[in-house]
């Protein structure tokens, strides 16, 4: 393997872990929310730490100057000198959404984008300048200390924070970091000479030596930017008799003439330990004063009186980007799961030895023990196939875990007090239909909070308490698993939802639909009630996705809604896609599976309940409804036993809400089958779902029940066209 | 020994055996009397001929489907593609199966023919290009001929035929 390919992987590695250290400090940050917890913080900070060290590690500087700001800000908040506020913990979620931006332009090996950060880096700023002098606000600092604006050249300015460096509080080390002022810490004015060079206050951490840091070496490579002052001071050097060798007791003011960029200057320090003390001040030209050297220009004339910069002007950036798309290739796997297989591969090959001996030499007496020989192979093979089908499992926790930021940003939004409940989320479903089912889930809880919940003073007049409850159930049921969106809103408008059927026409003016029937109108598409279109919803687009995406799984959607008290939406669908409740058909020769799921029942024409259609359309009359006749074998053109509908039997199936009878010889046996694509080395066949295997080895066709309705009816449409 | 094995020893026998120079390895087979040659790269096994399951909504020449250790794979019948005579299905029917790269990546597709023959090499200077006679769907099949002693064989383009075959569209490459 090749360095570069070695590096490619320890990259993934970092990017991996990046991303887990992100989720990590999303999701203990929501907790935050509801009251502070020591370890929380501490797990946070880890994380933070983490990801900070890598990305200098691999020269992602952006991102490890960025996350070091955030990591300051959690270390006061660590160390118990700041409280947790609702506003830094918006800052926090909202940085680490940048920096998850940052890692994924790492990753796609795109230019890393500042602009979000270096926005968001002046409102850590302003919450950590505030910690700095909590008692004077900016404007009073400024007035009261007019030094700060006005300075003779060459000025050297109180020191500044930049958006990769951050002074230490200034109660921790009096001695080295001259006395700040809060305002300039917040934005400074906009400079007006150029930059003459840095002074920067260099205090190593004791270990600086252990971490293989040489200061001279540093001091070089100062050097070679410019002309470099160093003033070292020995004041915490101790007596001889105490002096410890490994450990740093010096630390240095260095007066660094150059022009070089803040970055290009604490790119020097890079490989300085965090627990280091290292604070910049830019020295300016004539008549000057300090700015945040790294903000944007645009940023800077931002007086130091505007400090009320309101959390929601920081551009949202969209939660989990980028983590909800496409199915990923890989798959986590417990290790107990593996454990699980190793076992049973185990038990497989002793019961094969033992089947082994038969061969060898058989006596007619050994009959019992290889029948029990065979038994044992039969559950091992059982035992096994579930297990490899648990290893595509996952619980659906994996897509829960982005509602808490998903609820906590949009009721933020929305002026809503949401309590969101999460049950189940160890409920395990197949990895494909927990990929396929997060983003409907997500359009389902947005519609929720926006359409469902109502506002806080909506919500008292009606007599409810102030703060709504989502709640988001998973359970398995049957051979399915279940996932109910639960809130305690309004319920649908089941008026409003007719008559804007009615006035698009989708529903005629007369129409008695059920309660049903009405709720499902609003999985139409562009079909929406709501009277202003939001960013979070109200154009109309979406639920019909939702319902073909849960259609495509095999599953469908219910929705129950009691107006005044809430609504419902119960989403049904299969474990797994790999594995089918069939029924075995046959017609003529050739047998075919249907998923047992769509048939309802099957019966026996008599011939009394037959019509037809302008000689056309066979219609069969099954209780109170007329269902389409499909003859498959006219469809599939085959030869069948009998083209008389009373010598076969109508299946009678439901698929996309119509119902329809199809024509077949003769009904087989129910079993599970294995889904085998079709696609992989031939192509897709309408009215063809896939392929399975018989235990005799030859292949049966898997009927895609929705298709075949579609293809019969396109026939239908067809063959009256041609006619007309 | 079985007669997909003693194909398959055979095979391996002359390709230790022709080994040399530029030539390159064919396997041959018999479609209605002529002898037609593939790469023999592109052979993936040899299987007897078996049922297969006839696909609704496929061409005369795709046969249907059958059961690779697992994976399902279409069979195709050349002699229909080519609009010759069919010989009856015997024991001497095999399947070749081929593996051939599509636009989606790799399929495994089976040929039906009337009986597997030989391996030859041939080299580029044994091979001269198809004539001239254009417009005929074999033509677009054919990728050169290739001459023995006493015969013709003719060497086909499997990835071509199999993929235009099996997504049904004569003109795709």
């Amino acid at each position: 393997m090749s360095i570069d390919q070695e590096m490619e992987e320890i990259l993934n590695l970092f990017f991996e872990e990046s991303f887990e250290g992100l989720d990590t400090m999303e999701s203990g940050l929501l907790t935050l929310d509801n009251g502070a917890n020591r370890e929380t913080i501490n797990t946070i900070f880890r994380a933070a730490h983490s990801i900070k060290g890598g990305a200098g590690t691999f020269g992602f500087m952006e991102i490890s100057g960025f996350t070091h700001s955030v990591e300051t800000l959690l270390d006061e908040m660590r160390n118990g000198t700041r409280g947790i506020t609702p506003d830094a913990l918006q800052v926090l979620l909202q940085s680490v959404d940048v920096i998850r931006e940052m890692v994924q332009s790492a990753q796609a090996k795109r230019p890393i984008v500042m602009a979000g950060a270096a926005k968001l880096s002046s409102e850590l700023l302003r919450i950590l300048a505030q910690k700095g002098a909590p008692v004077a606000s900016p404007a009073e600092g400024a007035a009261s200390n007019p030094a700060a604006a006005s300075v003779s050249p060459p000025a050297i300015e109180p020191p500044v924070t930049s958006d990769s460096e951050i002074p230490v509080k200034a109660d921790a080390s009096p001695a080295a970091v001259p006395p700040k002022s809060p305002e300039i810490a917040v934005n400074g004015v906009t400079p007006i000479g150029p930059l003459e060079g840095w002074r920067i206050v260099f205090e190593p951490d004791l270990s600086l030596f252990k971490t293989c840091n040489d200061p001279m070496r540093i001091f070089d490579e100062l050097a070679n930017l410019g002309t470099l002052e160093i003033t070292a001071n020995i004041g915490k050097v101790p007596p001889f008799g105490e002096l410890d060798p490994t450990q740093c007791f010096l630390s240095w003011t260095l007066l660094l003439r150059c022009a070089a960029e803040h970055a290009r200057v604490a790119e020097v320090f890079d490989w300085v330990d965090a627990n280091s003390k290292i604070v910049y001040e830019p020295i300016y030209g004539a008549g000057v004063s300090a700015a945040t050297p790294n903000l944007p220009a645009a940023e800077l004339p931002q007086a130091a009186g505007q400090r009320s910069m309101s959390p929601s002007d920081v551009p949202a950036v969209q939660p989990a980007a980028g983590k909800s798309g496409g199915e990923s290739g890989s798959l986590r796997v417990a290790t107990e799961k593996i454990d699980a297989l190793i076992n049973l591969v185990g038990e497989l090959v002793i019961t094969q030895s033992m089947l082994g001996r038969f061969a060898e030499k058989y006596e007619p007496q050994d009959i019992e023990s290889l029948r029990r020989s065979l038994a044992q192979l039969t559950r091992n093979t059982r035992e096994l196939q579930e297990s490899v089908l648990q290893i595509r499992m996952l619980p659906i926790g994996f897509s829960f875990n982005r509602f808490p930021r998903l609820v906590h940003d949009l009721s933020r939004k929305l002026g809503k007090k949401v309590d969101l409940k999460l049950s189940g989320e160890n409920t395990e479903l197949d990895k494909t239909v927990l990929e396929k089912i997060s983003d409907p889930l997500v359009h389902l809880v947005r519609n929720a909070l926006d359409h469902g919940l109502e506002s806080p003073e909506e919500r008292l007049a009606a007599g409810k308490s102030e703060t709504g409850t989502l709640e988001l159930n998973a359970f398995h049921e049957g051979g399915s698993i279940v996932i109910e969106v639960k809130d305690d809103g309004a319920g649908l408008n089941k008026d409003r939802i007719l008559a804007k059927a009615r006035e698009r026409g989708l529903v005629d003016a007369d129409a008695l639909l059920s309660d049903e029937n009405i709720y499902n109108l609003i999985f139409v598409a562009g079909f929406s009630t709501a009277d202003t279109v939001s960013d979070v919803s109200g154009r109309g687009v979406g639920m019909d996705v939702v319902r073909r995406n849960i259609n495509d799984l095999g599953g469908h959607v219910q929705i129950l809604s009691v107006p005044g008290r809430g609504s419902t939406i119960r989403i049904r669908l299969p474990l797994t896609l790999a594995i089918l409740e069939g029924q075995m058909l046959r017609v003529g020769k050739e047998i075919y599976v249907a998923s047992l799921v769509s048939i309802i029942e099957t019966v026996q024409s008599k011939g009394e309940d037959l019509s037809c259609v302008a000689g056309r359309t066979e219609l069969f009359r099954h209780r109170s409804d007329y269902l389409p006749i499909i003859r498959l074998y006219d469809l599939f053109g085959i030869e069948p036993d009998s083209r008389d509908i009373t010598d076969g039997l109508l299946v009678v199936l439901e698929a996309e809400g119509r119902r329809v009878a199809m024509l077949v010889d003769e009904l087989l046996a129910q079993q599970q089958v294995v889904i085998k694509s079709l696609e992989t080395n031939f192509k897709q066949v309408p009215g063809l779902a896939g392929a399975t295997i018989h235990g005799d080895g030859t292949v049966a066709l898997i009927l895609d029940v929705p298709g075949l309705v579609r293809t019969f009816l396109e026939r239908q449409s067809m063959q009256f066209g041609r006619a007309a | 020994m079985t007669r997909q094995e003693s194909i398959a020893n055979e095979a391996s026998a002359a390709q230790k055996a022709g080994d040399e120079g530029d030539a390159r390895q064919y396997l041959s087979f018999f479609l209605g009397g002529q002898e037609y040659a593939t790469d023999i790269l592109r052979v993936q096994e040899i299987k007897g001929w078996d049922t297969v399951t006839r696909v609704p909504y496929s061409p005369d020449y795709i046969l249907g489907v059958i059961n690779l250790r697992g994976a399902i794979v279409p069979v195709v019948d050349p002699r229909v593609r080519f609009s010759l005579e069919s010989a009856p299905f015997d024991s001497a029917t095999v399947v070749i199966v081929v593996r051939v790269t599509g636009t989606r990546g790799e399929r495994i597709v089976g040929l039906v023919v009337d009986a597997v023959s030989d391996v030859y090499s041939f080299s580029a200077e044994n091979i001269q290009p198809p004539p001239e006679a254009v417009g005929s769907i074999e033509q677009m099949f054919v990728l050169g001929l290739a001459k023995l002693e006493d015969k013709l064989v003719i060497i086909l383009d499997i990835e071509r035929l199999v993929i235009s075959s099996v997504l049904g569209d004569a003109k795709a490459a």
